[in-house]
């Protein structure tokens, strides 16, 4: 199947990021004006056909979440847009943000329009400076134009978009630990449930939405959610952007239908492995997801064909390694990110994470034991399912898929203290 | 009401509790760090985790609600095993000092290591470093290294004492607990995170080094610092009476009182023992050539009951002053009224301090009346005008003054106590009052001995005699009935417990609401007038 073009059209155009432009060319804020003829219910239902799932990693059916609200709470409707993007290997959302905000501007004014929000948070990674420029600014340009603010595109709508900025933690990302910072606290996630749809940001019920998931709801309106969800395959409608990263010749974001063979991504149209060498291993779904041999790779790039294959399309972050990588050098990479980001509040995934690294340091070292590796597998197991958060089972996930499927090269580093691939490091500017 | 089955027995709760409730409830004990009843569930040890049917993960006992026919699991394999797993991640980074550690025998780290641990360590890589054995306040010593962040101290600092000292700093497995920038544990409560921490990273300043907590024994009792009348443990040491500086009375600690103190109880009443070994009469004194010597306790009160007799021959019961003191327990009062009034005639009375003022009080727990039993004493109808009688006192008109325990340092008393008569004084230890005394009667402290104290909500409370009086000071009781007999009185009693019969009407033994309620009520009574105790109303 070739690229296809919905969201990522003006990736690069810097003409998009001017509210009139978009408006021209783009047929611009029309989804916005024909939502506000349809009722909120008849906006829910349109995103429920599309299939639309949420595309910051846990793949939740969006339409569904929207109908949790609950509908007569008496407290006020959040909506906040996840933008922490921080997981490893993922870089989709900066795009949006950066190249095309107005996009996901009307996203947001379409959903809160379908969930009766008069204000959106949008958490934004603190590293990502340059994306909160530009979408601070085309907010601001929103406001001028009578898009935002008290009388929403001349409708009698109210509706406040605030940027908030993080600080720099990738547990923020977790949908409650965002809201835990939004309200200015420690980013620790909270206890579920209840879930954010019913107690969310300042006791509220808030909707949290990844920044594409939103930036998808203008052109489902605009064209119909049937017509989304035959974009792509059965149950996961539409399109979605994939970050291609790792030992490919033209890593970059690329957007596919779903249902696309992770194949077809990697070698036609991120064009192959570097230096023509053999493909190893795939990570496809983010670090946090499971790794995958060269041949469990020959699969759709949709969210049920990557859980028959043993891992996850989560956020989307393809990371392709060939066959010179050390995959314990590799998996202690990951480790260290998961180590550094722990939160420290449950006892599994505080502690369990650091001994993970120390002892893949002390393996990379060259001072292991045979038995580590299997340590190491037991404390993985020992990790998943016990804590409050998906962070311990993130951490874990990339260990005990990489110790099942390379067990070789872990073993032979515990034995002979040097890794068993000549380490080449070819990784392309 | 749903009704659940926890390990094959059933139990019927309430709706909305969770499953450690449940468990508490058929007295099944579930390994906890974070779970304290008294604040909110925290969830994040992982430490109580159950099994639930039909769940595909275990739950957490602390935070999972209950539900009508669910079937628990708390000794399950699955279960063992994921205690075995937590207590495997919690010691990771724990540095396992336990020889020199104070928690060392009340640890829960210990002891459910102990019951569900893995004895083959897995663990060879190096720990890591955190701060080590500092002060964080003028009562508590914060060890990083021990800490398993279970945050029920920060929890406290936010939700009970609300004065927000306590944080967590740091991600991962560099956290820390940590004092808030610019703040110092110094809230009226901040000794109750000792008592909260499952294991040794908060000390006490006081109690560190002094005595390990396997030989240390417990009485209840009922804390002696105001009149709030919180429920309270003695924690005391008679079998190594060369450590400490032969301190007997080791700590205080709080004791579970639904209605009253809940949880907790203030640094005041906690660190406020000290009286108990320090500065005490250890024997009767008489005073000889103008200074108070040791004496006999027949010579002390043959010359007590002689005075009192000729004073009452010669002038009449008027010229006998009697101070008792809202320190003495109902007992007491009652037996001194029996003597003093009843028996003598004596019209004298009084028992609160004029020159005192209330001290710091606030709309916990803390109260500004720092007497345990004024309530008590008023009931008793031992309300008087003390600066008159010392006035009376001054001016000849009352011949002996006894005077129990005050301690009048005010330089207007000091002036009418110099111009007294004779002064006898009944107290345990030595003041301004008793500098200033003939005859001194060496009394037992609260610790000491037996007896109620009614609070100032008009409870009457049990407290019960830890230690033997010190070295030759005798109870109050004793004393009293000793002087009675002297007095020519037949008054018949055993012991405290006689008088509480009479006054009271009930035995130590009936007080105790048994099986009424599966916490410790500790002998714990409204007045005879108000109900029961579980209907009495908890007030400010």
């Amino acid at each position: 199947m070739p690229l296809y073009t919905l969201i990522s059209k003006d990736f690069y155009n810097e003409d998009a990021r001017d509210a009139n432009w978009y408006k021209q060319n783009r047929q611009g804020f029309e989804g916005a004006e024909k939502a506000f003829e349809m009722s909120p219910e008849d906006i829910i239902s349109e995103v429920k056909t599309s299939n639309l799932r949420g595309l910051g990693g846990a793949g939740f059916p969006t339409g569904i979440k929207w109908g949790f609200v609950p509908k007569d709470s008496g407290k006020p409707i959040y909506l906040a847009v996840n933008a922490d993007e921080s997981e490893p290997g993922t870089f989709k959302d900066k795009y949006i943000m950066t190249w095309d905000p107005h996009r996901l501007i009307e996203g947001i004014i379409i959903t809160c329009w379908a969930i009766k929000a008069h204000v959106a948070y949008i958490y934004i990674r603190g590293e990502y400076v340059r994306p909160y420029e530009h979408l601070q600014r085309a907010i601001d340009q929103a406001y001028e134009e009578g898009i935002l603010g008290d009388k929403v595109m001349g409708r009698d709508f109210k509706l406040d978009v605030y940027i908030h900025r993080g600080a720099g933690a990738y547990i923020c990302g977790e949908e409650t630990g965002l809201l835990e910072s939004l309200e200015g606290k420690k980013g620790w996630p909270r206890l579920k449930p209840p879930f954010p749809a019913v107690v969310g940001a300042f006791g509220s019920p808030t909707v949290v939405n990844n920044v594409e998931t939103i930036a998808h709801v203008p052109e489902i309106i605009k064209q119909g959610g049937q017509w989304f969800a035959d974009l792509g395959c059965e149950k996961n409608g539409g399109t979605r952007l994939m970050c291609v990263s790792g030992h490919v010749n033209k890593p970059d974001v690329y957007e596919i239908q779903l249902g696309t063979p992770l194949y077809e991504l990697i070698y036609d149209h991120a064009g192959g492995i570097v230096d023509g060498k053999k493909m190893k291993a795939v990570i496809p779904g983010g670090s946090s997801a499971k790794v995958l041999t060269a041949e469990e790779a020959d699969c759709d790039c949709s969210i049920e064909a990557l859980q028959a294959a043993g891992s996850m399309l989560g956020s989307g972050g393809v990371m392709v390694m060939h066959e010179d990588t050390c995959m314990v050098k590799a998996l202690q990479v990951i480790t260290s990110f998961y180590a550094h980001e722990s939160c420290g509040q449950c006892t599994p995934c505080r502690e369990g994470t650091g001994w993970l690294l120390r002892t893949l340091n002390r393996l990379l070292r060259g001072d292991g034991h045979p038995s580590d590796v299997d340590t190491m597998l037991d404390l993985s197991g020992n990790m998943q399912g016990t804590s409050i958060c998906a962070l311990s089972e993130a951490a874990a996930w990339p260990v005990e898929s990489f110790i099942l499927k390379f067990r070789e090269e872990f073993d032979y580093i515990a034995r002979h203290g040097r890794s068993m691939v000549a380490e080449k490091q070819s990784v392309p500017a | 009401m749903p009704t659940l089955e926890i390990d094959g027995q059933e139990v019927q709760v309430e709706e909305g509790s969770t499953i450690i409730q449940a468990t508490e409830k058929l007295g099944i004990y579930v390994p906890r760090y974070c779970y304290h009843p008294g604040m909110s569930i925290a969830g994040s040890c992982r430490m109580c985790m159950v099994e639930v049917e039909n769940m595909p993960k275990l739950a957490i006992a602390c935070y999972t609600p209950v539900s009508d026919g669910m079937k628990v699991s708390t000794t399950s394999e699955k279960v063992l095993k994921g205690r075995r797993d937590m207590l495997e991640f919690l010691l990771h980074n724990h540095p396992l000092d336990c020889p020199v550690c104070d928690q060392s025998g009340e640890c829960d780290l210990q002891n459910f290591y102990m019951e569900h641990g893995r004895y083959q360590s897995r663990f060879v890589e190096n720990k890591f470093k955190k701060r080590k054995a500092f002060p964080i306040g003028p009562h508590v010593v914060l060890d990083q290294e021990r800490c398993i962040l279970c945050t029920r101290c920060t929890r406290f600092s936010d939700e009970v004492s609300k004065s927000h000292e306590l944080g967590v700093f740091n991600r991962g497995d560099r956290s820390v607990i940590d004092l808030n920038p610019g703040k110092t544990l110094d809230n009226p409560y901040s000794g109750n995170v000792i008592d909260i921490c499952p294991v040794g990273a908060l000390t006490e300043r006081e109690f560190r080094f002094q005595c390990r907590v396997w030989y240390l024994s417990t009485e209840e009792s009922v804390c002696p610092g105001c009149s709030r009348g919180c429920n309270i443990s003695i924690h005391y040491n008679q079998r190594r009476g060369y450590k400490a500086g032969g301190r007997r009375l080791q700590r205080l600690k709080p004791r579970f009182h639904p209605d009253i103190n809940t949880w907790w109880m203030c640094d005041e009443g906690r660190f406020g023992y000290g009286f108990a070994d320090q500065n005490r009469f250890e024997f009767p004194m008489l005073r000889l050539d103008g200074e108070l010597q040791y004496a006999e306790w027949d010579e002390a009160l043959d010359k007590a009951a002689d005075t009192l007799k000729q004073a009452v021959d010669e002038h009449g019961a008027g010229s006998i002053g009697v101070i008792a003191s809202p320190q003495l327990s109902n007992e007491e009062l009652y037996l001194a009224d029996k003597v003093f009034r009843q028996g003598l005639g004596v019209e004298n009375v009084g028992f609160e301090n004029p020159w005192q003022k209330d001290g710091f009080s606030d709309d916990f727990l803390i109260k500004g009346d720092k007497n345990p039993n004024t309530r008590g004493a008023r009931e008793m109808g031992w309300d008087g005008d003390i600066k008159a009688i010392l006035e009376k006192a001054a001016s000849g008109e009352i011949k002996v003054l006894y005077l129990f325990l005050h301690d009048f340092a005010e330089e207007e008393a000091q002036a009418l106590l110099d111009k007294a008569g004779t002064v006898i004084f009944h107290g345990s230890n030595q003041n301004h009052s008793s500098a200033k005394s003939d005859l001194v009667l060496a009394s037992a402290v609260w610790a000491e001995k037996d007896g109620t104290f009614t609070n100032f909500e008009g409870r009457v409370q049990r407290f019960k005699a830890a230690l033997q009086p010190l070295d030759e000071s005798r109870r109050d009781v004793d004393i009293l009935l000793d002087l009675a007999q002297r007095l020519g009185q037949q008054l018949v009693y055993n012991n405290a417990e006689d008088l509480f019969m009479e006054w009271f009407g009930m035995t130590y033994q009936d007080m105790n609401p048994q099986g009424e309620n599966i916490e410790n009520r500790g002998g714990s009574m409204p007045p005879p007038s108000s109900g029961s105790a579980g209907e009495q109303p908890s007030a400010n």
